[in-house]
């Protein structure tokens, strides 16, 4: 093993885990301001990237792909909150993952009548398909160092509105108390309604980038919705910053397990017996990694109690 | 008088079709979800064959796995015991065949299957009443190993994903390839980033790739393969260039060899009368999943012209003659009521607008799988 394979290794962690704070930020902002739990949040993502493959196949433009998927996963997101998720505040959380997981249903079928079962095509956009070599040499593919940047971009921004705004203020107000904040007089429905597109236009967005490398296909949110519920659970529930940091942890963990787990068991076993149980044991690495930070705090890492 | 012959010749009339046998047929394949595209495909190309074949001694169940071994089980049984279907087939994935096909062969049904050929039913698991009309699963993986010792490779670098049929293509390219290996790997089955496989393959200094990735791991795969600027040659199996997936992948699959038993431009009239309706009927290109759904149903109804399924030895003896025109051409079965077949070395190429693939060689002729000894029936 070589210093610069490990900092690619590094590289593919951190834009594993930017990849996934995009997903659980509107997750956990959702989850710790109205208390919702949206198991849908992944047929957003998937929205985005379908929105973002069909404009890109008639445009020809990435920008414009990326502003679609955007634009559709925040429609399909206020849409379904001003109809559906509306009504679920009040009720218990079984109720909200009973509906949210019909939604998911209805996504899923809904976009496979759309467009059908085979996967469509987005590719990267031509000036960013290649590799580029950074320092030190490392060959790094130019696309996936642009969502390493975007993602890092995206969490300064969210940082600033939900520190500096007054929307900001507004929705950690919401979070401490919403009682209170809409007897000070704001309008917590448009509040509420306003969060979820953010979350979902950040679900959506997430979906058009990971969408170029990976395959556009009906059920594509869900693995990563389970990825994006750990991810919150490990940083602490409503916490922008808890999703940050578990994001990267989910991120490294998952990437260098996967890389070094079997080499390490290669000291010790044949190689075989090394591959499968050092990438058996790598699949559970995160699992193992949330259950830790559960026993050591059990409101997650940036958790409020 | 005249009712009672009335009456005597109506019931005569319902004895008689009762005596034809409908032969009812349970499909368990995967219509949702991630793996869909291939479960959609086999069951296309087996209506395909039913509405030609225009047979009213014969009912399709079909229900939808959504590749969960759970669901498939639960299916499994409900198809058997309140739907008494007589034959079951479908099943994409190894993992769920092996969670339903014993248990359904044990209950004395017949199984044929349109694609899984995980090897402990090949080997030692193997049972009468299951018929494998795809493929062992290790077949096309070796013809992939024995391609590579052609094509001069030495030093590969190997992985699939961490379930039995990623074991068995493993097993089944190392089985011939004479080279060295650079590197093994087993991925998460449905994994979709594989930025750190192909930073080791990067750094392990070797000159060429197999990869057995089915569906949408093999697209995320090459796409992100391409883009890492690692450019050696890549081999794999059919299953991650079928026609459902090649125009996802689009120039990033241009030019790679893969092994396949099917492809749309082997020459003979099933083959190319299969191509043809199938194109008319759902307008697009058949893909080797949806040839060996096509070539399952015409299995079917060979044995259902010779034999009734009720007698379940003279029907198992017709389902092991295989007399059908296989869209692959020679088709037999061997001991192990697995094919013994040829399989061809394809390439990726541009028809038009549409990625496609062509025959440039024959991998193995008349290729068996390696468990058939193992087999005691």
């Amino acid at each position: 093993m070589t210093t610069l394979l490990f900092i690619e290794q590094l590289l593919n962690g951190l834009q594993f885990g930017v990849m996934l704070f995009l997903m659980s930020a509107g997750l956990t902002l959702v989850f710790g301001v109205m208390g919702l739990i949206n198991l849908a949040h992944g047929s957003l993502y998937m929205i985005g990237a379908f929105a973002a493959a069909a404009v890109a196949a008639a445009t020809g433009s990435f920008l414009l792909a990326l502003m679609a998927s955007l634009a559709a996963a925040s429609l399909a997101g206020a849409l379904i909150e001003l109809t559906i998720i509306r009504r679920l505040y009040d009720r218990d959380h079984l109720d909200q993952v009973l509906a949210t997981f019909a939604l998911i249903l209805i996504f899923s079928e809904g976009t496979r009548w759309l467009f059908g079962s085979f996967p469509l095509f987005l590719d990267v956009p031509a000036a960013l398909s290649g590799p580029v070599t950074l320092p030190g040499g490392i060959q790094y593919p130019a696309y996936r160092l642009t969502i390493i940047l975007v993602g890092l971009a995206v969490a300064v921004g969210m940082f600033a509105l939900i520190n500096r705004t007054r929307v900001g203020i507004r929705i950690r107000a919401g979070e401490a108390d919403r009682e209170m904040i809409a007897a000070l007089g704001v309008d917590i429905a448009k509040l509420y309604t306003f969060v979820f597109a953010l979350g979902a236009a950040l679900a959506g967005f997430a979906g058009a980038l990971v969408g170029a490398i990976q395959s556009v296909q009906v059920g594509m949110g869900e693995p990563v919705l389970i990825l994006a519920f750990v991810v919150i659970v490990i940083g602490g529930i409503g916490s922008i910053k808890g999703a940050f940091v578990g994001a990267l942890l989910v991120g490294l963990t998952d990437t260098l397990g996967r890389f070094l787990l079997p080499q390490m068991f290669g000291l010790i076993l044949e190689p075989s017996a090394a591959v499968s149980v050092g990438s058996a044991l790598a699949s559970m690495l995160i699992y193992i990694l949330m259950a830790v930070v559960l026993i050591f705090r059990p409101r997650g890492l940036y958790g409020v109690a | 008088m005249f009712l009672r012959t009335a009456v005597l010749a109506a019931s005569t009339a319902l004895l008689g079709a009762m005596a034809q046998a409908d032969v009812k047929v349970g499909m368990i394949t995967t219509l949702s979800g991630g793996g869909a595209g291939l479960g959609i495909d086999v069951r296309d190309g087996f209506m395909l064959a039913v509405k030609q074949a225009g047979r009213d001694d014969l009912e399709v169940v079909i229900e939808d796995d959504q590749r969960k071994p759970d669901v498939a089980v639960q299916l499994a049984d409900k198809m058997i015991q309140s739907e008494k279907v007589d034959v079951l087939t479908g099943i994409i994935w190894s993992n769920l065949a092996m969670a339903v096909v014993p248990a359904a062969t044990a209950q004395g049904k017949f199984y044929l299957s349109p694609n899984a050929g995980p090897s402990p039913l090949a080997g030692k698991g193997c049972h009468p009443n299951y018929f494998n009309v795809a493929w062992q699963n290790d077949n096309l993986h070796e013809a992939a190993g024995a391609y590579a010792n052609d094509a001069g490779l030495k030093n590969s670098f190997i992985l699939a994903p961490n379930y039995p049929a990623g074991k068995d293509a493993l097993t089944g390219y190392k089985r011939l390839f004479g080279g060295e290996l650079a590197g093994e790997l087993y991925t998460k089955l449905g994994q979709t980033d594989y930025a750190a496989e192909i930073a080791q393959i990067r750094a392990s200094g070797a000159d060429s790739v197999y990869f057995f990735l089915p569906g949408g791991m093999g697209i995320s795969f090459l796409k992100q393969y391409a883009a890492s600027g690692v450019d050696l040659p890549l081999v794999g199996p059919a299953f991650s260039f079928d026609q459902g997936i090649l125009q996802a992948v689009g120039d990033a699959a241009m030019g790679v060899k893969n092994t396949s038993q099917w492809n749309k431009d082997i020459d003979n009239a099933a083959n190319a009368a299969f191509v043809e309706t199938f194109q008319a009927e759902y307008g697009r290109l058949p893909s080797l999943y949806a040839s060996q759904g096509f070539d399952t149903a015409n299995l079917l109804f060979s044995a259902m012209d010779k034999a009734d399924v009720a007698d379940a030895d003279a029907f198992r003896a017709a389902l092991k003659a295989a007399e059908f025109d296989s869209v692959r051409g020679d088709f037999a079965f061997g001991d192990n009521h697995h094919p013994i077949q040829d399989i061809y070395v394809r390439e990726v190429i541009k028809e038009g607008d549409l990625f496609t693939n062509k025959i440039i060689a024959t991998g193995l002729s008349d290729h068996a799988d390696a468990y058939a000894a193992e087999c005691k029936m």
